[in-house]
């Protein structure tokens, strides 16, 4: 006996699930759950853009209308993964352009966007809304102008942290006078200047604007300017916050900052001039993302400032902040979720601030509701870490960079491997950590017993052996992104566990020791996984079989084989056509 | 299970303390290559150092001075630390930066002594103090000048970065103007116009300045200029 709900009943019923681990496990109850889901999905993340390709996603989802694409791997942020190497979005956007002609959503993240891309995107997609490019490179403003004088409905267009080349700033007068609909812009990476009045133009026919995050050639005498034009602004980032210290341009700030009642969010802050901090004072406790990372300005100012936010939830600064505003902080933000300190001098072997392991502790102890971490320093102590984690088993992320490799204790002179096996232990929800500092094979041990429900690990300049890499892989049940450098892990701990390896979205490993041989290997035998030997040298060929590659990118992929690879990335142990290749004397790669 | 010799811990590079694997002679060369030689030097002198973090910031500061055996410049590890271009960029452009006031860089023992002096700019509320030993020539003290006092710029130095004193005319134009322009107090405690001197000179014998409006500066014309046409 059969029992089956009519196909509406059923699609109303997904309709509700948002999640696509959600929609996954639905498709896979039954044959109808399956082709009900694929025909009414509508959202898609692809969290690896060579896992799968275009044609099988289309294939098996014909009715997309918002796609998340992610491209290269992490540490591609930090310059480890050479220029060329991949992510292209290309292929992608051909392939939407001819079967989704409604697509409203793309969200790219560190891919190649090309202005061929842009193109098609601004033209191919009549009811395109909104485009998100986050640490994406390839285009310029050309590519900005059609997506800015074609996407007629378009509402969010938001560059975080993108590589453009900026031919010129007039992209920006490409919006049409008959273009309202905008709810969110974000330029602040870019460098150029756009015209002011194109921008004071756009922002006042835009009623739904929420967004606005500036670059910082727009000047600080203007901003009140685009404040009053705007004031059911959310989220504002400003440009260059200095100018002459002027009493009318002073009030007109303030007062323009006074008229934001909605204000929620504030960025921006490049070349601050104290003196005209006071301006946003009187939004400070509505705030609840606060980003001062490019004010470099001294503990006192940040203080001031800070002391009044008093609804924060996000805080991003400089460690001009110091352990003393810190303190302010514990004291202020009780409502503190996230707390992000970057290093202002990062390649300076001393301290040139009064910022060290107690500032974290400090608002460790004091904001109960903190989840997630990302604190540059130069010092820390086991005892440090064994508080924070006492303090604070609710942590979530935990990402912690002492900017001397393997930094020891600087007390006890120990490793830091007890500090952070304390905090795996206690925060047991903890799913994304990052470590640095002296680490031994010991603090391995402590992750794969304790860390289960990590998700995303980062190592640097760690651990003793392959033992350390193989606690990690066997403990680790819920382990999807491990990305590792410089630590003397090799061959046996990755063969080992190759079997995880299908269980994982992807694996790093540079300036290793994992070899060519095991590499091949590797690939040989898990056609599930492509093992991506990424190596500039010459003359690899003469390398013998034991030799450590120079970087090495595991993922697991129904697509087979990339074909667009450049000469320095080659898909070990596979032939050409993506088919396993078992000749083992074979030693062409 | 676990081979204790390998969690032995040395501090310092693997491979170079006590066990080496035999996979790392292989690769000695290349598996390390980009990292930096780190002398942690940390058993030497820190015995000294108490376990009172409040001394622990000061000696901070001043450890470069008395440790001879610290590294003087570190080498650039690629992707180390983990910040990305973007930032990197930004705050490189803030050189010669007012944040190495904050170093103590005053009671640095070897090398080169600072030249803290006060910057005072008419209409600015605060002053600023620049170590003139950071500067190699007229034009960056220029920059970092208009980076502390964004609405100053200096006039133009010409070539030789000099202002040009037997020229005249030039010389009342720059006075005549509402810009703004540096003055300094010698070691004789005149007050002299920027730039008449050499930079090492200048550097030398500056104990303050002042950037004040052009028009106020054409009091100091005469006696730069007298000052400059006996030296000449």
């Amino acid at each position: 006996m059969t029992y089956s709900f009519p196909e509406e009943v059923l699609e109303h019923v997904f309709s509700f699930l948002t999640s696509q681990n959600d929609r996954n496990a639905a498709s896979l109850v039954c044959r109808t759950w399956y082709e009900m889901e694929r025909w009414c999905r509508k959202r898609i993340f692809v969290g690896n853009c060579y896992a799968v390709n275009p044609r099988v996603l289309i294939r098996r989802f014909p009715e997309v209308k918002a796609v998340e694409l992610k491209g290269k791997p992490h540490f591609a942020d930090f310059n480890l993964v050479p220029e060329g190497w991949g992510g292209f979005v290309y292929p992608w956007i051909v392939e939407f352009a001819r079967v989704y002609p409604w697509l409203e959503e793309i969200r790219l993240k560190r891919m190649v966007v090309t202005d061929e891309c842009l193109e098609i995107v601004s033209k191919a997609f009549r009811n395109f809304k909104v485009l998100i490019l986050s640490s994406c490179e390839g285009f310029s403003t050309d590519g900005l102008a059609a997506v800015a004088a074609n996407c007629r409905n378009l509402r969010v267009l938001d560059l975080r942290e993108c590589e453009v080349e900026e031919l010129s700033g007039h992209w920006l007068s490409h919006f049409p006078d008959s273009f309202t609909s905008l709810e969110s812009l974000n330029i602040a990476c870019l460098s150029l200047e756009v015209s002011f009045s194109a921008l004071e133009r756009l922002v006042s026919r835009s009623p739904n604007l929420k967004t606005l995050r500036l670059n910082r050639t727009v000047p600080l005498e203007k901003i009140s300017k685009l404040l009053q034009r705007a004031p059911q602004l959310a989220d504002f980032g400003t440009g260059a916050y200095s100018a002459e210290i002027r009493p009318d341009v002073y009030s007109s700030l303030q007062e323009a900052f006074s008229g934001c009642k909605k204000l929620k969010s504030l960025s921006g802050f490049w070349d601050v001039v104290p003196a005209y901090l006071p301006a946003v004072f009187s939004v400070c406790s509505q705030l609840t993302y606060l980003n001062l990372s490019y004010a470099t300005t001294q503990s006192p100012d940040l203080i001031k400032v800070i002391s009044q936010c008093h609804n924060l939830q996000r805080l991003v600064v400089l460690d001009y902040i110091e352990d003393m505003g810190l303190d302010t902080v514990a004291v202020t933000c009780k409502d503190l979720r996230e707390l992000v300190v970057f290093p202002s001098d990062p390649f300076v072997a001393d301290a040139n601030v009064l910022l060290t392991e107690e500032g974290l502790v400090s608002v460790s102890q004091g904001c109960s509701k903190l989840q997630s971490v990302l604190y540059f320093c130069r010092q820390m102590s086991n005892s440090a870490l064994i508080s924070i984690s006492k303090n604070r088993p609710n942590l979530t992320c935990f990402r912690l960079c002492i900017l001397e490799p393997r930094a020891p204790d600087y007390l006890t002179f120990e490793p830091l491997d007890v500090g952070f096996g304390s905090i795996v232990e206690n925060c047991k929800e903890l799913t994304r950590l990052s470590m640095s500092g002296l680490l031994t094979d010991r603090v391995f041990e402590y992750i794969g017993k304790h860390a289960k429900k990590l998700d995303m690990l980062s190592v640097a300049f760690a651990g003793d052996s392959d033992l350390g890499l193989h606690h990690v892989l066997s403990g680790c049940e819920s382990l999807r992104k491990l990305e590792i450098r410089d630590c003397p892990f090799g061959d046996k701990a990755l063969l080992a566990n190759a079997s995880k390896l299908l269980t994982m979205r992807s694996l790093w490993m540079s300036s290793c020791f994992v070899s060519f041989g095991a590499c091949k290997l590797l690939g040989q035998k898990m056609p599930g996984l492509n093992v991506e030997v990424i190596d500039e040298r010459e003359n690899l060929n003469l390398l013998p079989e034991n030799a450590p590659v120079e970087k090495v990118y595991i993922y697991r992929t129904v697509s087979g084989q990339r074909l667009d690879m450049p000469d320095f990335v080659r898909i070990m142990g596979k032939d050409k056509n993506g088919v396993y290749n078992l000749s083992l004397c074979d030693k062409g790669l | 299970m676990m081979h204790l010799k390998e969690t032995e811990l040395c501090l310092g590079l693997p491979g170079g303390g006590c066990e080496a694997d035999t996979a790392l002679k292989v690769t000695g060369k290349r598996g390390y290559s980009q990292t930096v030689d780190l002398m942690l030097n940390l058993q030497t002198n820190d015995q000294s150092s108490s376990t009172d973090l409040n001394d622990n910031k000061l000696q901070n500061s001043t450890k470069n001075n008395k440790d001879p055996i610290k590294p003087p410049a570190k080498a650039q590890v690629v992707g180390w630390p983990p910040v990305r271009n973007y930032r990197k960029n930004v705050m490189a452009q803030k050189s010669n930066n007012e944040e190495t006031e904050k170093v103590v860089a005053a009671t640095a023992g070897g090398g080169s002594v600072a030249a803290f002096v006060k910057v005072s700019m008419d209409g600015a509320p605060y002053l600023r103090k620049v170590d003139l030993k950071l500067y190699e020539s007229y034009q960056q003290l220029s920059d970092a000048l208009a980076k502390m006092f964004s609405s100053f710029t200096m006039g133009d130095y010409g070539s030789q970065g000099m202002i040009d004193f037997m020229n005249e005319s030039k010389l009342m134009d720059l006075l005549n103007s509402s810009e703004y322009v540096p003055s300094y107090e010698d070691k004789d405690g005149d007050w002299m116009l920027v730039g008449d001197v050499p930079w090492q000179m200048f550097v030398e014998s500056c104990k303050r300045l002042r950037i004040m409006k052009g028009s106020d500066a054409i009091g100091l014309a005469p006696r730069a200029m007298a000052k400059c046409k006996n030296r000449c």
